[in-house]
C-alpha cells in the first residue's frame, strides 16, 4: 500500500473515530497491516483478519481465554458479518475495546453476551457462557447445580423487570448500579494491564514515525 | 495361690520387671480374696489340694520358722513338710528368708500358720511370682497363651485319661474360676471410674446431637455416626476394629474448624485419618491426642464449642451429670449376669460356651489392674503389647470391657472421672479467659440461617469459581445487608474472609474491588477487623494502595481506615509501610493540578485523597504512626488539602490533625503551616462534624499563647461562642467547649469571651450536662474568672451554686477544674460569702480527703490547683464570721490528718493565724480551735510556735468554760502543747494544772486521758528540773 493511500485512510478513520488521535489511528493501523503480513499484498485487495488470527490476538495480547467469548468479541469487531475483521473494523472495534466510554462497551459487551442476537440474554445463554466458571466438585451429584444457582443469583440482580430475561434495558440499569457487571458473563473488554502493555507498544514514541 | 492368676496375664504381658504392688483399696480387695480363697482350698478341695506344682512358688517371707507346728520338720533356719511329693521332696520348704511352696495344700497351711500376716504373705508371694499359673500348671496351662490353651487342655485331656492331668485341669478350671470371680468384683469398683462405653458415649452423641444444628448458639454444626448399623453391643464400629476397642465413629462438624473424624474407643476419643473421598472407607490411623471424652476432644478442637458449651454450661453439666451416672449401672448389671454364669462353669462342656466370656475377662484382666499400678509404662509399648494381645483374640464383646487406659494416665482418668463435672466448668472458664472479651461476641438472638446459608453458599462460589463466577458472587454478597452483624459473622464463620482477603493477592481488578467493597462494608465490626488483621489483610491492602487503579486505592484506603480502629491493626499498617503510602494518596489532589486530563480525573483525585485521609485519620490514633505521618510530610499535605471546599475532604483532614496535634511537633508544625486561619474558617462550616473536628483540633493546639492569640486574630472566637448555644450534639459541645477553656487561658480571648456573652451561656451549661461537657465547660469559667469582671459575671449569673454542687462529684478531672474554678472565684470576698454559705469550704476539704493519689499528689508537689485550696482555707482563717472560723478550723483539722497538708498549710502561716484567733469566748470556735492546733502540733516546731505566738494562755482558759466538748479538745491541745518544756511552764504558770487535775476524774476517757498526759508532762518536766537543781 502506498503512503498516499495510507494517509487518506488515516485521515477517513480518524474522522470517523473520536476516540484516537491521528497518530494512534496511524499506528493501529500499521498495526492491522504487520499482523495481516503478506496475505493483503498478493491478493490485492484488503479483507482482513479472520476469525482464527484473531482470537489468536485476543488471547495473545490480551489475555483471553474463553474460545466462546473470543468468538462473540470477533462478531462484535466484525460488524458486516463477512468473517473478516478489516481495517475499519479493526480501528472502530479498539476504540470501544480500549477507550470506550461506558456506554459503548456496555452496548459492546450487551452484543457480546446475547449469543443468538435477539436482544435478549436468556438463562440458557447465560448458563452456556457461566457453565465453565465453576470448578467442578467431584463430592457434587450435580455439577451444573452451581452454574444455575449462578444464572438464578445473576438474574435476581440484574432482571430488572422479572421477565426471565435480560433485555438491554435491564442490563444497562445494573450495569449503572455496580459497574462490575459490565463484563458479567465473561471477560470480554481487556484487563486494565494488558491494555496499557498493549497500548505502550503499539503507540510508541512518536519520534519514530517522524516520516508521517 | 493360682489367685494371683488374676494378675498373671497382666504381668507377664506388661513386662513389668521389678516393680512392687502398689497398695490400693482394690489391690487390697484382691488380696484379701485370693488369701481366703487359697485358705479354704484345703477343705473344699482336698484332692485338688494335693496336686504338685509343676514349679515350686518361692519368695522372701516374713515367717518365722518356729511358727511351723505339727505336721513340718523344724530346725532353726529352715522348715520341711511332712508332706512329699512322688519323688520324696517337701512340698514345703522354708530356709530363712526364702521359702518354696509345691501345692495348694501348703499354700493353704501357710497363710493359716501366718495368721495376720497372711496378707503380706500372699503379696510377697505374688511380687516374686510373677505368673503364678505357669508355675502352677505348667506353660501348655498358662493363660497367656490364650483362650486356644483351653482348648489344648481338652484335647490333652481327652487324649489321655491320666487321673494327674485331670486333677491339673481341675485345679486350672478352679483358679480361672478365682480369676473370673475376682476380676467381676473388681470390675465392679473400676466401672464406677470408666466413662467410655458404648452407652456413655451414645449418650454423649445424643446429647451433643440435642444441642447442635444451624444458628450460632448451637455448640456444633452437626454430628453424626458414619454407620447407621448399631451391633447388638452397642458398638458401630466393624468387628475387626471392635477388638482394638473402638466402639464407634463419629463426623462432627464444629461451628469454626472443618469437619472432624472421630473415632469414639474406649480408651478414649482421638481424631483419625477421616473418611477417603471415593470409598468412603475410614482411615484408621490415629491422628491426634488421646482424649478422655467427646466434650474434652472438642473443647480442644474448637474455641466455638468451649465458648458455646459454656454459655449450656448448666444446661450441659446437668444432662450430662445424669448420663455419667446412668451407664456407670450398666456394666454392674452385665457383669452380674456373667457370675453366675462363669461360677457355673465347672464342668468341662461348659467350658468351650465360656470361651468367649474368658477372652472378654482376659481383656478386661489385662486392662484394670494397670488402674493399680503406680507405673508409667511407655504408653507405645502399651500400646503395641495391647495390640499383640488382643490380635490373639476374636471378641466380639470386646467393646464393653473396660478402657484400656495407658497407665500413665490412669490415675488421671480416674480422677477426672470422678471430677468430671468440675474439670468441665474448670476448663470452660478459662477458655473465656483466654478469648479476647470484645471477639466473639454474638447478637442474643442470631437465628437466621437463612441468610447464613445463603452466604456460605456464595463463598463456596469464591473459592472454586473463575473470575466471572467470582464478580458475580461477590456482587450478590454485597446485596445482603452487610452491615447487619449476623451477615458479618456469617462470612467470617464460613471461611469467606479467607477467601475475601486471598482475591485481594490476584491480579484481577474486578475481584479486588468487589473484595473491597464487602471487606469496606464489613470491616465496621470490631470482630472482623480483628480477624482481618489475624489474616493478615492490612499488608495486602497497603500494597494495594500502589496499584494504578484510583478506585482500588480509594477501597483499600476506606477499608484500612475502618480497619485501623484498635492499636494491634494501627501498627501493622505503620510497620508495612502503609502510613508513607497513604501521605502519598494525599498527594493525589496536588498533582491533579496537572492540566492533563484534570477535568476528567479530578473528582477521582480528590476521593482518593479523602480515602487516604479517612485511613490517615483512623492511624493517627497511634502515637508513632502520628511521628510517621510527619515523617512521611503529610502536615503540608494535610494544610493543603485543608484549603479546600470539600466537606467530605475537610472532616478527615481536620480529624487528623486534631488527632495529631496532642504532638508538640505537629502544633509547632500547624502554626507553621498557617493551619489555624483554615480551621476557624471551617468553624464557620455548616458540617457539625467538621465544626466538632476543628473545634477539637483548636483545643488540642490552643495549648500556646501564640496559638491562642491566632485563633483570636483570625475570628475564631466568635463563632466559639455562638456554637455554644447549640446543645444538642454533646460531641461537639465538649468540642468547642474545649476550645474555648483553652482559648481563655488567654486573659484578651477571656475578655472577648465576655464580650460574645460567652460566660453567661458557660455558666447555663453548669447543670445536665454530660461530664465531658462539664470538665471544659468548668475549665473554661476557671481561666475566665481569673479577671475580675468576669468572676463578678459568674457570680450574678449564679454560677457559683452550680459550681459548688460539682463539688461532690467524682470525676478527678472534673474535680481539679472545679476546685480550680471555685477557687479563682473565691478571691472575691463576695463570692467566698456566697461559697461559704453554700457549703462550698467544706466541701473543699472534704475533697481534699479525696482518695485519688493524682489530686493529692498534684496538688501538695507542684503546689498547684489544690495547695490553691489549701491557701485559700488559711486564708480564710482572717474572716470575722465566727461560723466561717469555727468550720475553717474543723477542716484545717481533718486536712491535718494529712502530713503532707500539715506541712503545706503550717508553711502557709496557719499556726499564727490560729494562734491570733486564741482570744475567744465562743465556744463552738473553742472547741474546733483547740482540736486544730493540738493537730497542728503534730508537725516541726509547731508546738514551740503556738507558744512563740501566745496561744497558749488563752487556751488555759478554755478549761473554764461550761462545754464538755471543749474541756476535752482543750485538755488533748494542751497535752501536745506540754510535750515542749516552755509550754509546760506557760500552762503550770497559768494555773491549768488544778482545772486538769479535776479533769482526770471526768467520765470521758479521752479528757481523762489527755488532761493526765498533760499533767505527768508537767510533773515530769518539775522532776527533771528538781533532778537538775541537787545533782
Amino acid at each position: 500500500m502506498n503512503r498516499k493511500k495510507l494517509q487518506k485512510l488515516t485521515d477517513t478513520l480518524t474522522k470517523n473515530c473520536k476516540n484516537f488521535n491521528k497518530f494512534e489511528v496511524k499506528c493501529l493501523i500499521d498495526l492491522f497491516y504487520n499482523l495481516m503480513g503478506e496475505v493483503t499484498e498478493r491478493q490485492g485487495i484488503t479483507i482482513g483478519l479472520d476469525r482464527n488470527a484473531f482470537r489468536n490476538i485476543l488471547h495473545m495480547t490480551f489475555g483471553m481465554t474463553d474460545d466462546m467469548i473470543m468468538d462473540r468479541v470477533f462478531r462484535g469487531f466484525d460488524e458486516d458479518n463477512d468473517g473478516y475483521v478489516n481495517v475499519s473494523e479493526w480501528i472502530y472495534g479498539l476504540s470501544v475495546f480500549l477507550r470506550g466510554t461506558l456506554e459503548e462497551k456496555m452496548k459492546y459487551c450487551f452484543e457480546v453476551f446475547d449469543l443468538n442476537g435477539d436482544g435478549f440474554i436468556s438463562k440458557e445463554e447465560m448458563f452456556h457462557m457461566l457453565k465453565n466458571s465453576l470448578l467442578k466438585q467431584p463430592s457434587e451429584e450435580d455439577p451444573d447445580e452451581g452454574i444455575k444457582d449462578l444464572v438464578e443469583i445473576t438474574l435476581k440482580k440484574m432482571d430488572h423487570d422479572h421477565d426471565g430475561k435480560l433485555s438491554f434495558t435491564d442490563y444497562e440499569q445494573a450495569v449503572r448500579e455496580e459497574t462490575l457487571l459490565l463484563e458479567a458473563f465473561g471477560p470480554c473488554l481487556p484487563d486494565p494491564k494488558s491494555q496499557m502493555e498493549f497500548e505502550a507498544q503499539v503507540f510508541k514514541d512518536p519520534n519514530e514515525f517522524n516520516d508521517i | 495361690m493360682g489367685v494371683a492368676l488374676t494378675r498373671s496375664a497382666q504381668w507377664t504381658a506388661a513386662g513389668y520387671g521389678t516393680r512392687t504392688l502398689e497398695i490400693t483399696p482394690l489391690n487390697e480387695v484382691i488380696l484379701k480374696e485370693i488369701a481366703m480363697f487359697v485358705e479354704s482350698f484345703i477343705y473344699k478341695h482336698p484332692q485338688e489340694a494335693k496336686y504338685v506344682f509343676v514349679e515350686p512358688l518361692e519368695w522372701k517371707t516374713n515367717l518365722d520358722p518356729s511358727a511351723f507346728e505339727s505336721g513340718y520338720i523344724v530346725s532353726e533356719t529352715t522348715v520341711k513338710s511332712e508332706e512329699v511329693d512322688k519323688d520324696g521332696q517337701p512340698l514345703l520348704f522354708l530356709s530363712v528368708p526364702h521359702i518354696k511352696i509345691r501345692s495348694l495344700g501348703q499354700l493353704s497351711r501357710l497363710l493359716l500358720i501366718a495368721k495376720d500376716r497372711k496378707l503380706k504373705e500372699a503379696q510377697a508371694c505374688i511380687k516374686a511370682n510373677r505368673d503364678p499359673v505357669t508355675k502352677i500348671l505348667g506353660l501348655d496351662y498358662n493363660t497367656v497363651k490364650e483362650d486356644t490353651s483351653t482348648v489344648n487342655i481338652l484335647d490333652k485331656i481327652t487324649k489321655d485319661e491320666d487321673p494327674e492331668s485331670e486333677i491339673k485341669m481341675k485345679v486350672g478350671m478352679l483358679l480361672k474360676q478365682l480369676d473370673l470371680y475376682l476380676l467381676n468384683h473388681s470390675l465392679k469398683r473400676i466401672s464406677l471410674q470408666i466413662c467410655l462405653n458404648p452407652t456413655t458415649v451414645k449418650n454423649h452423641i445424643e446429647l451433643l446431637k440435642h444441642f447442635s444444628g444451624k444458628g450460632e448458639q448451637t455448640v456444633l454444626e452437626s454430628i453424626d455416626y458414619t454407620s447407621d448399623y448399631e451391633f447388638s453391643n452397642g458398638c458401630r464400629a466393624p468387628p475387626w476394629r471392635q477388638i482394638h476397642g473402638e466402639i464407634c465413629y463419629v463426623l462432627v462438624k464444629p461451628h469454626d474448624v472443618e469437619t472432624l473424624c472421630v473415632t469414639c474407643s474406649t480408651e478414649g476419643v482421638f481424631l483419625n485419618g477421616g473418611k477417603t473421598e471415593d470409598e468412603g472407607e475410614i482411615n484408621y490411623e490415629r491422628k491426634s491426642e488421646m482424649y478422655k471424652d467427646l466434650v474434652t476432644f472438642l473443647k480442644e478442637k474448637s474455641a466455638k464449642f468451649s465458648e458455646n458449651m459454656s454459655k449450656q454450661d448448666i444446661r450441659f453439666t446437668e444432662e450430662w451429670k445424669k448420663e455419667n451416672e446412668e451407664p456407670k449401672e450398666v456394666p454392674k448389671k452385665e457383669e452380674a449376669d456373667a457370675l453366675p454364669k462363669a461360677f457355673l462353669a465347672s464342668s468341662k462342656n461348659i467350658l468351650e460356651k465360656n470361651q468367649i466370656n474368658f477372652g472378654k475377662i482376659q481383656m478386661t484382666k489385662r486392662l484394670e489392674p494397670t488402674l493399680n499400678w503406680k507405673a508409667t509404662v511407655d504408653f507405645k509399648k502399651h500400646k503395641s503389647l495391647l495390640r499383640n494381645t488382643q490380635e490373639k483374640k476374636h471378641g466380639g464383646r470386646l467393646g464393653r470391657s473396660g478402657p484400656p487406659v495407658s497407665p500413665g494416665r490412669a490415675q488421671l482418668v480416674r480422677k477426672s472421672a470422678e471430677k468430671i463435672e468440675e474439670i468441665l466448668s474448670d476448663s470452660s472458664s478459662e477458655n473465656e479467659e483466654d478469648e479476647e472479651p470484645p471477639d466473639r461476641r454474638q447478637e442474643a438472638n442470631a437465628d437466621l440461617p437463612s441468610e447464613y446459608w445463603q452466604i456460605q453458599k456464595l463463598v463456596k462460589y469464591l473459592k472454586g469459581g473463575n473470575q466471572t463466577a467470582t464478580v458475580i458472587a461477590l456482587r450478590s454478597m454485597k446485596d445482603f445487608n452487610l452491615a447487619q452483624e449476623t451477615c458479618q459473622l456469617a462470612i467470617r464463620d464460613v471461611g469467606g474472609l479467607e477467601v475475601l482477603i486471598n482475591l485481594l493477592d490476584t491480579d484481577e481488578v474486578k475481584c479486588k474491588i468487589g473484595s473491597l467493597k464487602i471487606l469496606k462494608e464489613i470491616s465496621h465490626n470490631p470482630q472482623i477487623r480483628r480477624n482481618i488483621v489475624d489474616l493478615g489483610g492490612l499488608p495486602v491492602m497497603v500494597n494495594i494502595l500502589d496499584s494504578p487503579h484510583k478506585s482500588l486505592k480509594c477501597l483499600a484506603a476506606e477499608t484500612i481506615a475502618n480497619v485501623a480502629k484498635f492499636r494491634r491493626a494501627r501498627r501493622a499498617v505503620r510497620h508495612h509501610g502503609g502510613i508513607t503510602k497513604l501521605v502519598a494518596l494525599l498527594d493525589c489532589a496536588q498533582s491533579s493540578a496537572k492540566p492533563a486530563q484534570s477535568s476528567l480525573y479530578d473528582a477521582r483525585d480528590v476521593e482518593v485523597a479523602r480515602c487516604g485521609a479517612l485511613a490517615l485519620w483512623s492511624c493517627s490514633k497511634s502515637n508513632a504512626n502520628k511521628e510517621a505521618i510527619r515523617q512521611a510530610g503529610g502536615i503540608p499535605l494535610l494544610a493543603h488539602l485543608l484549603k479546600t471546599s470539600h466537606e467530605n475532604m475537610l472532616i478527615p483532614v481536620v480529624g487528623t490533625l486534631q488527632e495529631c496535634a496532642s504532638e508538640e511537633n505537629y502544633r509547632a508544625a500547624i502554626k507553621a503551616e498557617r493551619i489555624i486561619e483554615n480551621l476557624v474558617k471551617n468553624l464557620n462550616s455548616e458540617n457539625e462534624q467538621l465544626q466538632e473536628q476543628c473545634a477539637m483540633a483548636i483545643y488540642q493546639c490552643a495549648e500556646d499563647k501564640e496559638t491562642r492569640d491566632l485563633v483570636r486574630l483570625h475570628g475564631g472566637l466568635k463563632p466559639l461562642a455562638s456554637l455554644l448555644n447549640n446543645t444538642d450534639n454533646k460531641e461537639r459541645l465538649a468540642a468547642v467547649t474545649g476550645a474555648i477553656w483553652k482559648c481563655s487561658i488567654s486573659k484578651e480571648n477571656a475578655t472577648k469571651f465576655r464580650e460574645y456573652e460567652a460566660i453567661e451561656t458557660l455558666v447555663g451549661l453548669l447543670t445536665d450536662q454530660p461530664e465531658e461537657v462539664l470538665v471544659n465547660v468548668v475549665g473554661a469559667l476557671g481561666e475566665c474568672c481569673q479577671e475580675y469582671e468576669n468572676r463578678v459575671l459568674v457570680r450574678k449569673c449564679g454560677g457559683l451554686q452550680p459550681l459548688v454542687n460539682l463539688l461532690v462529684g467524682i470525676n478527678q478531672t472534673l474535680l481539679v477544674n472545679v476546685t480550680k474554678a471555685v477557687g479563682a472565684c473565691a478571691v472575691e470576698p463576695e463570692s467566698m460569702m456566697i461559697i461559704d454559705r453554700l457549703d462550698g469550704v467544706r466541701l473543699l476539704w472534704s475533697l481534699l480527703k479525696n482518695p485519688h493519689p493524682d489530686v493529692k499528689a498534684r496538688c501538695w508537689r507542684n503546689g498547684s490547683l489544690l495547695v490553691g485550696g489549701l491557701e485559700l482555707i488559711v486564708n480564710l482563717l482572717k474572716s470575722d464570721n465566727k461560723e466561717v472560723l469555727a468550720s475553717v478550723c474543723a477542716a484545717i483539722t481533718n486536712i491535718a490528718k494529712d502530713q503532707e497538708n500539715l506541712a503545706a498549710i503550717t508553711d502557709l502561716g496557719v499556726v499564727p493565724l490560729l494562734s491570733k484567733l486564741a482570744n475567744t469566748n465562743n465556744d463552738k470556735l473553742r472547741r474546733h480551735l483547740a482540736e486544730a492546733i493540738s493537730r497542728c502540733c503534730m508537725w516541726g516546731r509547731n508546738r514551740v510556735a503556738f507558744g512563740e505566738y501566745k496561744a497558749v494562755a488563752p487556751l488555759v482558759r478554755y478549761l473554764k468554760s461550761n462545754d464538755a466538748n471543749v474541756h476535752r479538745a482543750t485538755a488533748q491541745a494542751l497535752y501536745q502543747l506540754s510535750e515542749d518544756a516552755d509550754n509546760c511552764i506557760t500552762i503550770h504558770e497559768n494555773g491549768a494544772v488544778k482545772l486538769l487535775l479535776g479533769m482526770i476524774g471526768s467520765s470521758d476517757q479521752d479528757l481523762q486521758e489527755a488532761a493526765a498526759g498533760c499533767i505527768s508532762n508537767i510533773r515530769r518536766l518539775a522532776l527533771a528540773i528538781d533532778k537538775a537543781r541537787y545533782t
